[in-house]
């Protein structure tokens, strides 16, 4: 890494309007940050006097419990604010909320948010760093991160490599966020699903579209195999979840029939036995549990980065010391 | 009371007449007395020096929202009515989708008698098709008639059931108002919240297609044909729903339509970072389909420009995009926008301005005004086509400043708008 890497500006709201070198600094910052967590003990002073809110206006468990390891191995203050409801119902609008941390000076605003949109909406409107950690169906840009960088990992490039993602594609913003990201890092990405969930209109973003898993099956190199949401039979998107996994679940006798051997990804919670077979989940080349390992580096690297550090530093700061 | 006024030695141009010189124009107790070269003054007459200045018939805004009853923290009839009379026009029709909705009589003879009351623009009130919009069942719409509704319309909830909508074409034929419809195949659009295309799929936000709308107006259309029925359609935003109407009318089908200034001059792309403030239904689309709204709007397919004039309060706006209601407010920046973008940009010249904004809205809605013959009612709008100014929603008269256009530099802004011979604005 240069010593001109860019810095992220204030927020990670998404990948989308990241270049190729602010990727790559984030990418090779995690790096360092990996080795922490192998420690004894796995705290670092990094972000010593910060403090972090994790703003949950949405129901999750690993990526909240995933920033809330990452800002506390940073030696970060942390609080968790969890909300099921949307702010709306909840009475508060999203800009009182947004006024509300301002008053309290915290430093950075993890926010998980229904609304496309929501990152963008409280980063415009605070003077803390805001992170995405899911916006509606627009980005998930940490989840589209450590995809890449366990992609990256397992590959050594990314430089060609061939990505799809199989499932419910358009209502998901960890699609968005690693179409953005790997289209810019040099891979080929396609999307693969039924047509009513993978419509023909994300040729736009410049992926390729399969209706048939095995014609994705054929033409990758890595899998990232996204939930199916048991609400979107309900809506009507496809008629049941047997049907579903018959058609486009990943299982190993279709893998059997892949040129060559294809990487397993999946952003989790799975359901097994629908978008993804337990013997493809568990197998040789799924690196689902690397992905969880690799969203807390991922994690630091960008709270790092965000609260002023640079990415030529990142190995000294681990031994101590701030992030300038 | 209205006074005796006369405007000297503005460019009058009046289609209505196919006039277009300068001359001056005489008002006495109401109406129009006198329009030529040279008109002496009268005693006790107001003399406007209209030099410079463009006179035309008054504008006309057949689509606003006042919101009232029921959402006076957004518009009420009379700052609506003010709001109007600040950007050139001299009447509207205000929609019925109020809380509770216009849907009979008595609520027709508020909103007229407010509109009275306002003593700015005028205010017509136009009625529900159906009992409290729900698409069953008719509304009292003859009675509605009779207390002064100029048209029918569920405009904000589409009538879905075609049925329904035969039979309001049918029956309103014998009061002759038009049907006016917001044509939004609900089905299809549900959940969306901008044109689905490349940005929304972008932006990660439902979209509404093309064919939503696309699919009711030519149902009604088809309708309008087999009832004999008048069809007013509104807003329309799409490429396909221009070249139907277009085909209609050939065919001598009873069809008017509008075209909005914010789908005659912006795209989708507006809407890029979440701009809750160019949300709207239907939503703004592609440069394809704003291409096909302006050459409809040249050829005269969409025979009528409307603001669609949506206020919304500020608090409700400022939300994440899909929390955020839908709609922008117009009367105050219309004018200035069509003659900078529209007129300026050489789609359409003045003389056919003033027939999309004044002569063919009061011709589709049966209204009085639209011409500046004698004995017409004396409602002029005197603008400057040459003040430059910039769009600042501080300095509105609508209780509301939702719109997209803030900071924008225009060309041409209202000078004088006169109601019933009395000067209602001035700048």
């Amino acid at each position: 890494m240069s010593e001109t890497a860019p810095s992220l500006g204030k927020d990670l709201v998404g990948l989308e309007s990241l270049g190729r070198e602010e990727l790559t600094a984030i990418l090779d910052t995690a790096e360092p940050f990996k080795e922490i967590s192998e420690r004894r003990i796995k705290k670092v002073p990094v972000l010593r006097g910060k403090t972090i809110v994790n703003l949950f206006f949405e129901p999750s468990t690993r990526t909240r419990i995933s920033f809330e390891f990452a800002e506390k191995r940073l030696s970060a203050d942390t609080v968790n604010i969890s909300s099921t409801g949307s702010s709306v119902t909840k009475g508060e609008t999203l800009v009182d909320t947004a006024r509300n941390l301002e008053a309290m000076r915290i430093d950075m605003v993890v926010m998980r948010h229904g609304a496309s949109g929501a990152a963008r909406f409280l980063a415009d409107r605070i003077p803390s760093n805001v992170v995405n950690a899911g916006d509606g169906r627009h980005e998930h840009p940490t989840q589209g991160l450590l995809d890449i960088l366990t992609i990256r990992d397992n590959l050594g490039t990314l430089e060609g490599v061939k990505v799809c993602i199989v499932g419910d594609v358009v209502h998901s913003r960890v699609a968005r966020s690693n179409i953005y990201g790997l289209l810019t890092l040099g891979a080929e990405v396609a999307v693969c699903g039924p047509p009513t969930l993978v419509p023909g209109s994300f040729r736009e973003l410049g992926v390729e579209v399969f209706q048939h898993v095995e014609d994705a099956i054929q033409w990758a190199d890595v899998l990232n195999i996204l939930r199916l949401q048991l609400e979107r039979m309900e809506a009507g998107y496809v008629p049941s979840l047997r049907e579903y996994n018959r058609i486009w679940g990943v299982s190993t006798e279709r893998l059997e029939k892949a040129p060559h051997d294809l990487l397993i990804l999946h952003p989790g919670p799975m359901n097994r036995g629908v978008e993804i077979d337990s013997d493809v989940a568990d197998g040789e080349h799924s690196v689902i549990l690397d992905q969880v390992t690799n969203g807390v580096a991922v994690r630091m690297a960008v709270l790092y980065l965000l609260a002023g550090g640079r990415p030529e530093k990142a190995e000294a700061a681990k031994k101590g010391g701030g992030p300038s | 009371m209205s006074e005796t006024l006369l405007l000297t030695g503005g460019r009058v141009v009046d289609p209505s007449q196919e006039l277009d010189g300068v001359r001056d124009v005489l008002l006495v107790d109401g109406e129009v007395a006198r329009v030529a070269p040279s008109v002496q003054a009268p005693e006790h007459a107001r003399v406007l020096d209209c030099d410079g200045l463009v006179v035309t018939p008054g504008l006309i805004d057949v689509h606003v929202h006042l919101r009232e009853p029921g959402e006076e923290h957004k518009e009420t009839i009379a700052s609506g009515a003010r709001a109007a009379a600040a950007g050139g026009f001299t009447a509207v029709c205000a929609m019925p989708n109020t809380e509770p909705p216009i849907d009979n009589p008595a609520a027709v003879g508020f909103v007229a008698a407010e509109g009275r009351r306002a003593g700015a623009a005028r205010v017509y009130p136009v009625g529900c098709i159906s009992v409290d919009r729900a698409g069953k069942r008719l509304a009292l719409i003859g009675e509605m008639v009779e207390a002064g509704a100029v048209a029918v319309t569920d405009d904000g909830n589409p009538v879905m059931n075609s049925g329904l909508m035969k039979l309001a074409l049918q029956y309103t034929q014998a009061f002759g108002i038009p049907v006016a419809d917001h044509p939004e195949d609900l089905t299809l659009s549900a959940g969306g919240h901008m044109n689905a295309g490349i940005v929304s799929t972008r932006l990660g936000l439902p979209g509404k297609p093309n064919a939503a709308e696309d699919i009711h107006i030519v149902r009604d259309l088809l309708l309008a044909e087999t009832t004999g029925g008048h069809i007013h359609l509104q807003h329309v935003s799409t490429r396909f729903g221009v070249e139907s109407i277009r085909q209609a009318k050939a065919r001598g089908v009873r069809v008017t339509a509008e075209a909005s200034p914010h789908h005659l001059i912006l795209t989708e792309e507006a809407v890029e970072g979440y701009r809750t403030e160019a949300k709207m239904n239907p939503p703004l689309r592609t440069a394809e389909d704003r291409e096909a709204v302006r050459a409809g709007v040249a050829d005269g397919t969409l025979d009528t420009i409307a603001t669609d004039h949506a206020p919304h309060h500020y608090d409700e706006k400022e939300a994440a995009f899909t929390d955020a209601p839908n709609g922008i407010v117009g009367l105050e920046t219309a004018l200035g926008l069509i003659l900078t973008h529209v007129v300026g940009e050489g789609i359409l010249d003045l003389p056919t301005m003033v027939e999309r904004m004044s002569c063919q809205p009061a011709r589709a809605f049966h209204l009085p005004g639209g011409t500046l013959a004698e004995g017409a009612p004396a409602d002029v709008t005197v603008f400057d086509p040459v003040a430059r100014w910039t769009v600042d929603s501080n300095a509105f008269r609508s209780r509301s400043h939702n719109q997209p256009f803030e900071g924008w530099e225009l060309t041409g802004r209202p000078s004088y708008t006169v109601v019933g011979g009395r000067v209602v604005w001035e700048r």
